[in-house]
């Protein structure tokens, strides 16, 4: 009975130390607020916005709510993140590996590349691709075009536009593919598993991925056309192109600074995990005759992964929540639409704070699962 | 347990409810910011982050400004000294916050009065120093030269919460125009993207672009069209409560303006004291006890005069001279074809 006492003692005052201070705080803010006629609710989600947002994923202008804005805000700080996330790990993994290259110029100029990026912070590397990179692109009507589709210019990235017919036929192609693929895969590792056969899985993937999509062309009545961009003329000297899709720099700028600046930190996580792996594995594989390919992918990189996962998402998550930097340039994501534009229009402060900081808080939890997941199933299950 | 954890709490509750009730007792005979302003020995005065005319720093970090002149006179009237503000430049997103939450006592930073912020976030518009319109600014090799030249696909440059983000859209979908609005947090990233050619037309208040078109690289490259597409009326802001303060401030920039219409300058102000005008006489403190009403002596009128100068005298400093609007357009005096105009100071 003592000893329970003593255990629980400690928790208890804390759980009451917490619940009061909350306490006060809520308690304080609702006086305060009171006193100065500020009324508290979230009914203001379900009014009319009235403001536009430059760039968005679903439909919205300022007839709709403010909780389409709010989703608004959300895709666009999903988007930025996820694309980051890819680049960065490409780049990363790259970068982390060219590190521990033989080759005297190209492991210096990885050391160079990361010692460079990950030393500046990240705000004046925004800065600088928005305000200096980018503000020397060309005027759109002085920009050449890249493979006669494509214009970088200073008022973005303009690219042709899709316009599919069928499109559902192309889609369940792709998913056929992707299962025949998936199942191939598993009867390989029975097969070899059974038989010691090995057939050549990657080349029958690269080749099932390319051929079912190109039937449905073929035979599936699936076509694809182009809408190239057009100049046109708003006034004397301005431009604008108008069809096709169109990349506004802001999210070019966001996207480069958040990748080039993670990436570094993501190769170091890779480097340290290559050579995390004891010499004595990569010579023990070497010598019962499997291929330096073979070597890298069956016995290095499962030892590795453990030793990359787990900071890797660390640098996911800081990422995520480094994309609210956007504000500073224009890039319209849940801080600069939601806790800027509508927290100034309705003056809802502490709910439209919360809502954003619990929006966060469920991004990086959720990252966290998936992350934790996957380092769960690489994980060696020890016997 | 929790019935004990009931009853704390109650008990904390009941003690803070009296607390209030006592300093609000209190404030009632004196003004809880007036107090704390003359403990302090400064008025906190919340200003924009630099528009030329209204609040900008110099290098040496001297603020000017037709919007500092408000908190000054306020700190001539409440402090006896003109020079005793601190200046806190905030982004237009923060200023509001930066009000109610007390860190400022009076924010006079080019903001527009409007119903919803005068009634909805526990603000209170105390009056108007500025009378202002939103208009567009365009690079003039455009050739445009005026709104209903605009057409689809124009890119619009502008500050993040404000007005100038909704009036925007009304106008843009009264007018059937498809636009791009591209919002930035602060206003040099706004006029830094404008001038690279990011955005075809930069659109804020009419003062506001006259303001910042003097810190382009190239001024005379951009006209303000001539449409003004909206009411700006933009004036000092206090927090709601203190309705004391509220009348201190609101009095202060009153008396600006009055002491232009009686002619009272801060070279004359001290030998007005003999007019035979009685209006004359109480402003600059001669006659009545009009400070009294606040909690002030009978000078604060005449130590605004004399160390901050009439409304005229610092729109001519401020905003005249600079170049920025030399035409006063409807800021002039009633008297004179403008709309300015003032309750009595009796």
């Amino acid at each position: 009975m003592n000893f329970k006492l003593k255990d629980l003692g400690p928790q208890l005052i804390t759980v009451i130390a917490v619940v009061l201070i909350f306490g006060f705080f809520t308690y304080n803010a609702q006086i305060n607020m009171e006193n100065r006629g500020i009324d508290f609710g979230y009914g203001f989600l379900s009014q009319e916005s009235s403001f536009d947002v430059q760039f968005s994923l679903i439909e919205y202008d300022g007839s709709h709510s403010y909780f389409r804005a709010y989703l608004v805000g959300l895709l666009n700080t999903i988007l930025v993140s996820v694309i980051g996330i890819i680049i960065a790990t490409i780049l990363g993994v790259i970068v982390g590996i060219a590190r521990l290259s033989p080759n005297y110029l190209i492991n210096k100029f990885a050391a160079y590349y990361v010692e460079f990026f990950r030393n500046i912070p990240l705000l004046l590397q925004i800065f600088f691709w928005y305000f200096a990179a980018l503000r020397a692109l060309p005027l759109p009507q002085d920009a050449e075009a890249i493979f006669g589709v494509f214009f970088l210019t200073i008022k973005g990235l303009y690219v042709p536009a899709f316009i599919w017919e069928n499109f559902n036929i192309f889609f369940y192609s792709i998913v056929a593919s992707i299962i025949a693929i998936i199942v191939i895969r598993f009867q390989a590792k029975k097969l070899q598993e059974t038989q010691g056969k090995q057939i050549p899985v990657f080349l029958i993937s690269i080749g099932l991925i390319f051929i079912l999509p190109l039937l449905s062309f073929l035979v599936g009545g699936v076509s694809l056309s182009f809408e190239i961009p057009q100049l046109k003329q708003l006034a004397a000297t301005s431009f604008v192109y108008d069809g096709g899709l169109s990349l506004p720099p802001e999210l070019i700028a966001l996207t480069l600074s958040l990748s080039l600046y993670t990436a570094t930190f993501i190769a170091e996580c890779v480097r340290a995990g290559i050579q995390g792996v004891g010499k004595g594995q990569k010579e023990a594989a070497a010598s019962i005759g499997l291929t330096p390919n073979q070597v890298l992918k069956l016995v290095i990189m499962p030892q590795a992964l453990r030793i990359i996962i787990p900071p890797t998402t660390n640098q996911y998550l800081n990422l995520t929540k480094n994309s609210s930097l956007a504000a500073a340039i224009a890039y319209p994501d849940l801080v600069l639409v939601f806790a800027g534009t509508a927290l100034m229009q309705t003056g809802k402060a502490i709910e439209i704070v919360s809502i954003t900081m619990f929006t966060y808080l469920s991004l990086s939890i959720s990252i966290s699962i998936l992350m934790n997941w996957y380092n769960k199933r690489i994980a060696i299950q020890e016997k | 347990m929790f019935k004990y954890l009931k009853q704390l709490t109650s008990l904390v509750a009941m003690v803070a409810v009296l607390f209030t009730f006592t300093t609000e007792t209190m404030a009632a005979k004196k003004s809880k910011t007036l107090k704390n302003t003359q403990k302090k020995g400064f008025v906190r005065c919340g200003v924009s982050q630099g528009l030329p005319g209204f609040s900008n720093a110099d290098a040496a970090g001297n603020w000017t400004g037709v919007d500092v002149d408000v908190c000054k006179a306020v700190a001539a009237a409440v402090l006896g000294d003109a020079n005793k503000v601190k200046f806190t430049p905030l982004s237009a997103k923060e200023r509001f916050t930066a009000l109610t939450s007390g860190e400022i006592d009076i924010l006079s930073r080019n903001t527009t009065w409007t119903l919803s912020r005068d009634a909805d976030i526990g603000l209170t518009f105390v009056g108007v120093n500025f009378y202002d319109g939103q208009g567009f600014m365009v690079r003039k090799s455009s050739g445009i030269t005026s709104v209903n030249q605009f057409k689809n696909g124009i890119s619009a440059c502008t500050n993040i919460g404000t007005t100038t983000e909704l009036n925007m859209r009304d106008f843009f979908n009264s007018k059937g125009i498809s636009y791009e609005p591209v919002a930035f947090e602060k206003a040099d990233e706004v006029v830094a993207a404008y001038d690279s050619g990011r955005c075809d037309t930069y659109t804020t208040d009419k003062s506001g672009l006259a303001a910042q078109r003097t810190k382009m690289s190239n001024p005379d490259e951009h006209i303000v069209l001539p449409e003004t597409i909206s009411k700006e009326p933009l004036g000092p802001v206090v927090r709601q409560g203190d309705s004391v303060w509220e009348d201190i401030v609101r009095w202060s920039l009153n008396a600006m303006i009055e002491a232009e219409e009686y002619g009272i300058t801060s070279a004359n102000a001290d030998s007005m004291k003999t007019s035979d005008n009685p209006a004359i006489k109480r402003l600059v403190g001669a006659e009545g006890e009009l400070g009294a009403a606040f909690g002030l002596d009978n000078e604060w009128s005449l130590r605004i005069i004399k160390q901050v100068g009439n409304y005229g005298e610092s729109y001519k400093r401020n905003i005249a001279d600079t170049g920025i609007l030399p035409d006063r357009g409807p800021n002039q005096l009633w008297t004179k074809g403008g709309i300015l105009y003032v309750p009595p100071a009796r």
